[in-house]
């Protein structure tokens, strides 16, 4: 079969495998045997059978585009892919809401990732979760009255959820037009929700999962706004060209995002669309035209109107800038929704508090798949992003890197640690983006995927072994746990970026991380007065990353035990819970390699393949801020550059490896000493740069006091006038009520009582006796006609 | 006293007629036996066909009628009065059925 028609019925198999593991488990759920248990092996095998078909279709794939081939000839043109629909929605003039698909390398990857990674987060979700099976004595959620709470395990309601975000996930990477991406971006934002609320009986897991909602609101709203430029700039959500058929019954192609934003007459160079031109234009004119100022200038307008479609204005019009606006909102709007997805300054707060959640969902939803799914949307619409954008990109990508890596210092709880780790590597890959390093960023988003879902998974492992998340209590359990603690040092290993510099040899962190720096080196090589900044801070925060990594190893697993309680119940987890963190560790330590013996077959020139038409170019300024210039992409792996990345990057590595090692594996020095030194600094970090204090009193109690002004409003004076006109209403009933019973109930009533006598004295009459009653017809017949003797005179015949 | 001298005539019909009319309303109210009571109405309504007899007969009315209306209506009221009895006897027994006698002053049901 045509791989066209194959492809994506394959993926579409993938993806609703899930679905119907959801449907299955919401329906028959709690009869899946004893507590639901089953519903684990229906989830996992339709996650594993989604596994195998994302392969299969990666492996068909490559049979006809294989990798290398689009490498540096191609690179300035279309990537090889499938885009088409399954089913129209509905069209609204030239918008067309439709389910369908776009299919590169890049989907292919996205889906074999997040399959992977689900696939062993389900296996190890049923040892994880096997508390669930029986009824849950709740001993972190006390009520308000301090009651423990007892409830029915909720086994199989964790893997219903488990595979709706499944196939969330999986639809936000395979839709082939905006509006289908929104939908499912706001699918796995609820499937966040309801995992993060699991244990919704805790008041801080309820209050979390509130969060995390209403501050993807924010991101959202942005994004709403990006969707209405982007329609009435291009008119169409689809990403790629699509066909139409005309009222005269041809079918043509019609222009996608794509091909709009960077058309092949353009050499795939950004240029504004014509509709986003026209736009700006027609509101122009009609601004002129409602405001009647001289002759002269409503009659250009007018003219203009006329021209709106002259390819020749429409040229003279895009040169002086027209409709650049348009196009830098509507790239503005898709990122504020990323930067709520992806937990980005300032929208990050949400990814540390979602940590209430059970650990295999903050794995797989709160670190390698849905928070990267931010990152991805950056990556799948980075054509449409101007420098201006990008820089954007870039400076919240720096900032988020480094005020997460900082707090991830300070923090205590192993979940927060990672949570913030996972923050700041989000930044990272922002930075990347931002500075025109597509491959960089995109490759970092699947290493990361790997190592630091291996991590939390490992975290959940020892969580579930010492029943609490403070590392201050744990220590010494490599002794009780040694697949944990060796798992978890490679993932380590990984996200700290080790590697052996000038080589290829080296953890997957090491690729991704050494390229990112790459890219910020070569950037501050284009820009020397702005690159410095985002580069030392990059640096900062990859050293910073190494060190608090290694805390945390140092901290858990080395050493002498801090509680003695804590390690002597500590144990290793079941097999169903390490098979899946040996599994991931050696993705993680292999995920970037070239596949032996195929030819550079590996994840980086898969990605390459995926790289957008024309993005690889360096682009020198923007319309409204021309100093800036993007490097082209090679430069950054041009051999001087990358040495020089990989060295620096290595360096400060090691220097953050050294430091943890001395404060937290050797103890040679107090880490309380350096609190101690610097006490405001340490505080600020550990109340995470304020960021909740800040909200909270610009936004939250702002927002509680209008709600009680809003409230005293409703009591005082609407309640008021409302039980005022109840109170009036009851007055006039109560006075009608006097008249009845006053005036007319009474009159009916004497009515009724003479009536009664007036019987009651006529029935003497009637005395039944039958004589009595002769008596009286005669004495009335002979009353009559004496009666009658008086008025008639008669006379008798004859 | 001139009634007693003159010849039979109209008013000595009338005079008849009122007097056993009279005996029947008598008979009718002071009996407590309900077949005197029934008595009284024969009375009553022989009191009345003799009226009739009266008023219709040529002999005293003159001859310009062929006298035989009131005849016709008197033979009506006796049809009447047959029919009249017929029913007023079953009622006296279905009366004395439930009361077990036959005194009309027992019967006060309908007294209010």
């Amino acid at each position: 079969m045509d791989l066209n028609v194959l492809l994506p019925r394959l993926l579409a198999l993938a993806w609703l495998l899930p679905l119907c593991s959801f449907a299955l488990i919401v329906f028959f759920g709690p009869r899946m045997g004893r507590a639901g248990r089953y519903a684990a092996h229906v989830a996992t095998t339709a996650i594993i059978a989604a596994c195998v078909l994302s392969f299969a279709s990666l492996g068909l794939w490559l049979t006809q585009h294989p990798v290398g081939a689009a490498h540096g000839a191609h690179a300035a043109a279309v990537p090889p892919h499938i885009n088409g629909d399954w089913y129209s929605l509905g069209e609204f003039g030239s918008l067309r809401v439709t389910i369908g698909y776009y299919i590169d390398a890049l989907t292919l990857c996205m889906f074999c990732m997040v399959t992977l990674v689900a696939s062993c987060i389900h296996v190890y979700s049923a040892g994880y979760m096997h508390g669930e099976l029986h009824d849950v004595f709740d001993t972190f959620g006390p009520t308000e009255e301090g009651r423990m709470i007892r409830r029915r395990g909720r086994y199989y309601r964790f893997f219903q959820c488990l595979s709706l975000f499944c196939f969330s996930m999986l639809g936000l990477v395979l839709a082939g037009n905006v509006a289908m991406v929104f939908v499912f971006w706001e699918l796995v934002g609820i499937c966040s929700y309801l995992l993060i609320g699991f244990w919704h009986e805790r008041k801080s897991a309820s209050n979390a999962a509130n969060k995390a909602f209403i501050v993807n609101r924010v991101g959202d709203f942005g994004m709403i706004v990006g969707l209405m430029a982007v329609w009435t700039g291009m008119g169409t959500f689809s990403f790629g060209d699509y066909k139409v058929t005309k009222a005269d019954g041809t079918v043509a192609m019609a222009p996608g995002i794509f091909s709009q934003v960077r058309p092949a007459a353009n050499e795939h160079k950004l240029q504004i669309p014509d509709g986003m031109v026209k736009s700006a234009v027609g509101s122009q004119a009609s601004n002129v035209l409602v405001g009647k100022s001289d002759a002269k200038a409503v009659a250009v307008a007018a003219q203009d109107i006329r021209d709106l479609s002259a390819p020749q204005k429409l040229k003279d019009w895009r040169s002086q800038g027209l409709g650049y606006g348009l196009l830098v909102i509507a790239g503005l709007g898709i990122f504020c929704g990323c930067v709520g997805k992806s937990a980005q300054v300032p929208l990050h707060v949400w990814l540390p508090d979602a940590m209430e959640g059970p650990t295999p969902v903050s794995a797989l939803i709160h670190a390698a798949t849905m928070v990267a799914a931010g990152v991805y949307l950056v990556g799948r619409f980075y054509p449409v992003f101007t420098p201006e954008v990008l820089m954007v990109i870039a400076c919240i990508g720096c900032a988020t890197l480094f005020i997460a890596a900082t707090v991830a210092l300070t923090a205590t709880d192993i979940k927060r640690v990672l949570a913030y780790s996972t923050v700041s590597q989000l930044g990272f890959m922002m930075l990347a983006l931002g500075l025109g390093g597509w491959l960089a960023g995109m490759l970092h988003l699947f290493t990361h995927a790997f190592f630091k879902s291996l991590l939390f998974l490992c975290s959940g492992s020892v969580i579930h072994a010492c029943g609490t998340n403070e590392m201050p209590s744990m220590g010494g359990l490599r002794r009780k746990m040694p697949i944990t603690a060796m798992t978890m040092l490679i993932g380590c290993l990984a996200i700290a970026g080790a590697g052996i510099p000038a080589t290829v040899i080296g953890f997957s962190g090491f690729y991704s991380k050494d390229s990112i720096i790459a890219q910020d080196l070569s950037f501050w090589a284009a820009n020397p007065r702005l690159g410095g900044w985002f580069f030392y801070a990059a640096l900062f925060g990859a050293g910073l990353t190494a060190f608090y990594m290694f805390r945390l190893w140092y901290m858990t697993f080395a050493g002498n035990p801090r509680d003695g309680h804590v390690y002597y119940h500590a144990h290793e987890s079941p097999s169903s819970m390490t098979v899946p963190l040996m599994i991931l560790a050696v993705l993680a330590a292999v995920g970037a390699w070239n596949i032996p013996f195929t030819g550079g077959l590996g994840l980086q020139s898969l990605l390459q393949q995926a790289q957008p038409a024309g993005i690889a170019d360096g682009v020198s300024g923007g319309l409204y801020w021309s100093s800036i210039a993007m490097p082209a992409q090679h430069l950054a792996h041009e051999h001087a550059n990358a040495i020089k990345a990989e060295w620096a990057a290595f360096g400060v590595a090691l220097v953050g490896f050294l430091l943890a090692t001395v404060f937290y594996g050797l103890r040679k020095l107090d880490p309380a000493d350096v609190t101690r030194a610097f006490p405001r600094l340490y505080r600020f970090l550990f109340r995470k740069w304020m960021f909740d204090e800040l909200y909270s009193y610009c936004l939250v109690r702002p927002m509680l006091k209008i709600s009680d002004w809003v409230a005293a409003v409703d009591r005082r004076g609407i309640d008021w006038l409302v039980d005022g006109s109840a109170r009036a209403i009851e007055g006039i009933a109560r006075v009608d009520d006097w008249f009845d019973r006053i005036f007319i109930d009474r009159a009916v009533n004497v009515a009724a009582r003479w009536t009664y006598a007036l019987g009651m004295r006529l029935r003497t009459i009637e005395t039944g006796n039958v004589r009595q009653y002769v008596l009286w017809l005669v004495v009335a017949t002979v009353g009559l006609f004496v009666l009658m003797s008086f008025f008639w005179s008669y006379a008798i015949a004859g | 006293m001139s009634i007693f001298c003159e010849p039979v005539g109209l008013s000595h019909y009338l005079v008849v007629s009122a007097i056993l009319f009279v005996c029947g309303v008598l008979c009718m109210t002071t009996k407590r036996n309900v077949l005197g009571v029934l008595m009284g109405i024969e009375l009553v309504l022989n009191g009345a066909n003799l009226n009739f007899m009266a008023f219709g007969s040529p002999a005293i009315c003159g001859t310009s009628t062929l006298g035989l209306d009131g005849q016709l209506i008197a033979l009506f009221v006796i049809v009447l009065a047959a029919a009249e009895a017929a029913v007023a006897l079953a009622i006296a027994l279905n009366y004395y059925h439930t009361h077990a006698t036959v005194d009309v002053d027992r019967g006060n049901e309908l007294k209010g």
